[in-house]
């Protein structure tokens, strides 16, 4: 290729497309006439929705690719595959959904601003790059993009001692990881000579591959403690519930979602495309990291009392869940991951939905038993709560018993019995908590009764993401084909 | 045989009535009328359905029919595929005939959230049907497992005092069995290559793998039946859950797991059957004798009943792992029956509980002298619980022995004792409760059974009668797929015990 000449853009064209959004809306805020407070909020939402809307634009970009099949650019860099464009897919989703159920609330809490959904689409960019990701140094690019965007909006509500613990927090571990992560791709470039996913698969093959140096997988091992800090993983989680309770609302069900999408596509890129032939090194990594998530983030959730903290806790056992399928190793594991991870995104997304209702006049509230009596209070939106925890507890046939089946299908055909009936055990500790929730809701008397309306927005979040998890079993064709078609271009490659 | 999908149509259609009873709006009095309506009708036109499988069943096959398959997940090879034949076929009408009945019996003694216990029920008498139905063991375990979100609810909205402790019990320890069964029906869908239960009963599973299965499947099904030692669940659950979320769980639920012994863990897994027999004659002889006298003790008329019902099963087991043709037929007529007789008892407690609002016999006493009508149909219950010939209880128990005597009379000896013992219990209860002198302030005013009371008990006394009398139309249906089983079990065995003779 002449260095002269422009790179091929069509396989990033999503990318470029969402960046020049961003930049576009930016100046667009920051050149809105300075004014009123009110004018400040009308700019807000104005961004907000069209910040909403660049995201569905970019969906509708995405999707045309994914009938190109595989294609490189900027020097092999940067892939755009059937495996990144369904997880683009679910990240976008995951976005837009994330910033239109903020709009409430920023309102509500006066913060808000312009900002917010200009750093949204930032970290999406980044998030986008993760897992288009064909090299350490553009991951490392994409995942710093997507990092710095998350820290500052943890602290978004600057007026909030908790928000700007939550985000100094996040960015000192996140820092920290960030560096473990660079100091273990340098030696992996420094024990094999080269940055490139592709190089690095061909180079660790055969020999290489089964006897492999000790400094290289060194540096993997760091590689991996990066990744597992990203997706908050045991024993890299201390951060989550902290940065969960503490940081907006809306800003934890966003956290909860799509950056959690984009790290487990990238850890599952990183280690099945230029490692996959070192899986019997970080296979046994892999499975502890699992089993520690699965374990206390189901046995730890049990005694939080705020309802954001029993979430933090319950997405480091999702993820133990996930991590499953991709210490298994081949094809059929990461289809379930990819499948469980889309299922986890809407019950996420609906279960956040939920706990965005609970307020008392313009305060939102956090408490678990805050919830007393809110099925009487709010019928339809603890129909949709109880729904989305009876899925995520894994109860057929909800969606959420699906993610686990495919998990677990994977797990069993690799012959890794022990893993999958400490999965399943774990998935009725996992249970209890889970159903703690449906018996404070249900069960329970109304004591101080949470304010009735809902806004617009979140009931119809609520309601499409209830229709997804309770109408999955009727359709699962086509998640299950765009999952296997992403899976086999993975393991193809 | 038309193409026409009856058995679906059977298992689909009270979720038409749970769309029916979701769009009824109005005020809370006309809401609760229209959903019971709703409810009934559905129910009921569900049961008349489904007496027309009876019609058009073939008794003189062992094959599955009115079978019916949609593609669902095929590249994984998994497929909707559902079916009956003789063992599941009565399983099946018991579920519709309980149905309405427990609508009934809530009709007035749920006054609150008429539309989601509606909605709970319909949704429910879906996931029993479908479950007794699957012919696809993905498709089992999802209706399996789906029946404890309608039930947990049942007990913990509608339930007594203590109601979050049971419902909660009565859904970890379900799930904790039903999730390694979860594993071992993985484990078979790879070994045999297909989710399909016609196919894997055909397919020969190693014997050392056969003992992992079995003793997963048991880890669900004991949970379920419920077996000694893990029934503990059962009286708790029994003793909160509302007078109807009882008579489900004792009629219906409980036969969950006498349905999987048959279904999966002898036709599939026959050598680790056999090998395992002596430990299910254990548990089931415990579960006889420890309950009955358990339930001696009872001072709560659920909790003795409920005690009564593990004692009842473990005839049921008991009879299952004879692998005689007596004892099978035994056990499934002995858990039908169950799901009569003991659905019955609890109605039974009901009518008093809705009056006098309290289920502990010390405050019960020679109701005979105010409720008349009541007493006689205690009596019939009773009685059948006790196996009195001539009631359904006496042919499953009576099949039963004759089949274990056949086989172990030691186990035999044991079973009657407790036959003996249930008569203890039962009619130790029915003297307390219905004879004496009637001083009680707060039972002096007490009235009579009224019509729809008597109503929703015509059909179950009109049972028992059958059952006991004229019990050939019952076993006729479930002889050919008795046999069948038999059969091929014997083959497996005959295999087994030549490899094992050719080691030596």
């Amino acid at each position: 290729m002449p260095s002269a000449s422009l790179p091929n853009l069509i396989p990033a064209l999503p990318e470029l497309f969402l960046v020049c959004t961003a930049m576009a809306l930016l100046m667009l805020g920051v050149f809105q006439k300075a004014g009123a407070k009110g004018e400040d909020v009308r700019t807000g939402r104005f961004v907000s929705n069209l910040g909403a809307i660049g995201l569905f634009l970019t969906l509708l970009l995405v999707v045309p690719i994914a009938d190109n099949g595989t294609a490189y650019t900027f020097a092999n860099m940067f892939v755009s595959d059937p495996f990144a464009v369904f997880m683009k897919v679910l990240i976008l989703i995951a976005s837009a959904t994330a910033l239109v159920m903020s709009q409430d609330y920023m309102h509500r809490q006066g913060i808000a601003r312009f900002e917010f959904p200009v750093l949204v689409l930032f970290a999406t960019v980044g998030m986008m790059m993760m897992v288009s990701a064909n090299d350490l140094i553009s991951l490392y690019v994409g995942l710093e993009m997507q990092s710095l965007s998350l820290y500052v909006i943890a602290a978004f509500q600057r007026d909030d001692l908790r928000s700007t613990e939550a985000g100094l927090k996040y960015f000192v571990l996140g820092a920290l990881a960030s560096g473990m992560l660079l100091y273990g791709s340098s030696l992996v470039y420094g024990f094999s000579g080269t940055t490139s996913f592709e190089t690095l698969a061909s180079v660790l093959q055969g020999a290489n591959a089964s006897d492999p140096s000790v400094g290289l997988v060194i540096g993997i091992v760091f590689i991996l403690v990066g990744l597992a800090f990203k997706v908050s993983a045991v024993p890299f989680h201390m951060w989550t519930p902290d940065v969960y309770e503490g940081a907006p609302t809306p800003v934890t069900a966003f956290f909860s979602v799509a950056p959690k999408l984009a790290a487990i596509g990238l850890f599952i890129r990183v280690m099945v495309d230029p490692f996959g032939d070192l899986l019997a090194q970080w296979q046994q990594i892999v499975i502890f990291v699992s089993v520690a998530s699965m374990a206390l983030g189901g046995f730890v959730a049990i005694n939080q009392t705020n309802i954001k903290r029993m979430m933090a806790y319950s997405s480091i056992g999702h993820v133990g869940y996930a991590l499953i399928g991709l210490a298994v190793g081949n094809e059929v594991g990461v289809r379930g991951v990819l499948v469980y991870m889309a299922i986890y995104i809407f019950m996420n997304l609906g279960a956040f939905a939920c706990i965005l209702c609970m307020r008392r006049g313009d305060r939102m509230v956090a408490d678990i038993k805050d919830l007393a009596g809110f099925s009487t209070t709010h019928p339809m939106a603890a129909a949709a709560m109880a729904i989305f925890m009876f899925s995520m507890a894994g109860i057929p046939p909800l969606a959420g018993f699906f993610g686990k089946f495919y998990i677990f299908l994977a797990a069993i055909e690799a012959e890794l019995y022990a893993l999958a009936v400490i999965g399943v055990l774990t998935s009725v500790v996992g249970a209890f908590y889970y159903l703690r929730i449906i018996k404070i809701m249900y069960f329970d008397d109304v004591t101080d009764p949470l304010e009735t309306g809902i806004p617009r927005e979140l009931g119809l979040v609520l309601l499409g993401t209830a229709a997804v998890i309770v109408l999955f079993f009727v359709f699962p064709g086509p998640l299950l084909d765009a999952a296997g078609t992403a899976a086999a271009a993975l393991f193809a490659g | 045989m038309t193409d026409f999908p009856i058995l679906s149509l059977v298992i689909f259609l009270p979720l038409i009535g749970v769309g029916l009873v979701l769009i009824i709006r109005g005020d809370e009095i006309t809401v609760a009328r229209n959903a019971r309506a709703v409810a009934l009708w559905t129910s009921v036109i569900t049961f008349v359905l489904s007496i027309f499988l009876w019609i058009g069943f073939d008794a003189s096959t062992a094959d599955f029919q009115f079978t019916h398959r949609v593609y669902w997940m095929p590249e994984f090879n998994i497929a909707y595929h559902v079916g009956l034949d003789g063992i599941s076929l009565l399983f099946v009408l018991l579920s519709t005939l309980l149905t309405p009945i427990c609508i009934l019996a809530s009709w007035e003694s749920i006054q609150t959230r008429v539309k989601e216990y509606m909605i709970a029920f319909l949704l429910m008498e879906v996931m029993m049907l479908g479950m007794f139905a699957a012919l696809d063991i993905v498709v089992f375990y999802i209706f399996y497992e789906g029946v404890l979100i309608p039930m947990f609810l049942i007990i913990g909205v509608w339930g007594g005092p203590n109601r979050i402790y049971a419902s909660f019990k009565f859904f970890l320890y379900t799930l904790i069995g039903s999730v390694l069964m979860l594993l071992a029906i993985l484990a078979m869908y790879f070994m045999a290559g297909t989710a399909d239960i016609p196919e894997l009963m055909n397919f020969n599973f190693p014997a050392e793998m056969q003992t992992w299965l079995w003793l997963a499947f048991l880890a669900s099904f004991a949970v379920k039946v419920p077996m000694w030692p893990v029934h503990t669940w059962l009286p708790d659950a029994h003793v909160e859950a509302p007078t109807a979320g009882s008579v489900i769980l004792a009629g219906v639920l409980l036969k969950f797991g006498a349905y999987g012994l048959l279904r999966f863990s002898l036709p599939m897994f026959p050598i680790a059957s056999i090998e395992f027999t002596p430990l299910i004659y254990a548990l089931s002889i415990i579960a006889v004798i420890y309950t009955s006298l358990v339930a001696l003790a009872q001072e709560d008329m659920k909790k003795l009943i409920a005690y009564s019902s593990v004692a009842h099963m473990g005839f049921v087991t008991i009879g299952t792992f004879t692998l005689t043709v007596q004892g099978i037929e035994g056990a499934i007529y002995q858990a039908l029956s169950h799901g009569v007789v003991s659905a019955a008892l609890f109605l039974i407690v009901g009518v008093v509980y809705d009056r006098i609002h309290s289920r502990a016999i010390a405050d019960y006493e020679g109701l005979v002298h105010r409720m008349p009508t009541y007493s006689v149909i205690f009596m019939i219950f009773m009685l059948a619980s006790v196996g009195l010939p001539g009631t359904s209880g006496f042919v499953g128990e009576f099949l039963v022995l004759v089949g274990i005597f056949q086989v172990n009379t030691w186990v035999a000896a044991f079973a009657a004792t407790g036959v003996i013992l249930g008569a203890v219990y039962m009619l130790y209860l029915y003297r307390r409760v219905i004879f004496g002198k009637l001083t009680k302030d707060s039972l002096l005013a007490i009235t009579d059974m009224n019509r729809r009371e008597i109503a929703v008990f015509a059909p179950l006394v009109l049972l028992v009668f059958v059952m006991g009398i004229y019990p050939i139309p019952f076993l006729e249906v479930m002889h050919a797929s008795v046999d069948n089983l038999i059969a091929d079990f014997e083959v497996a065995r005959a295999a087994y015990e030549g490899v094992a003779v050719a080691g030596q």
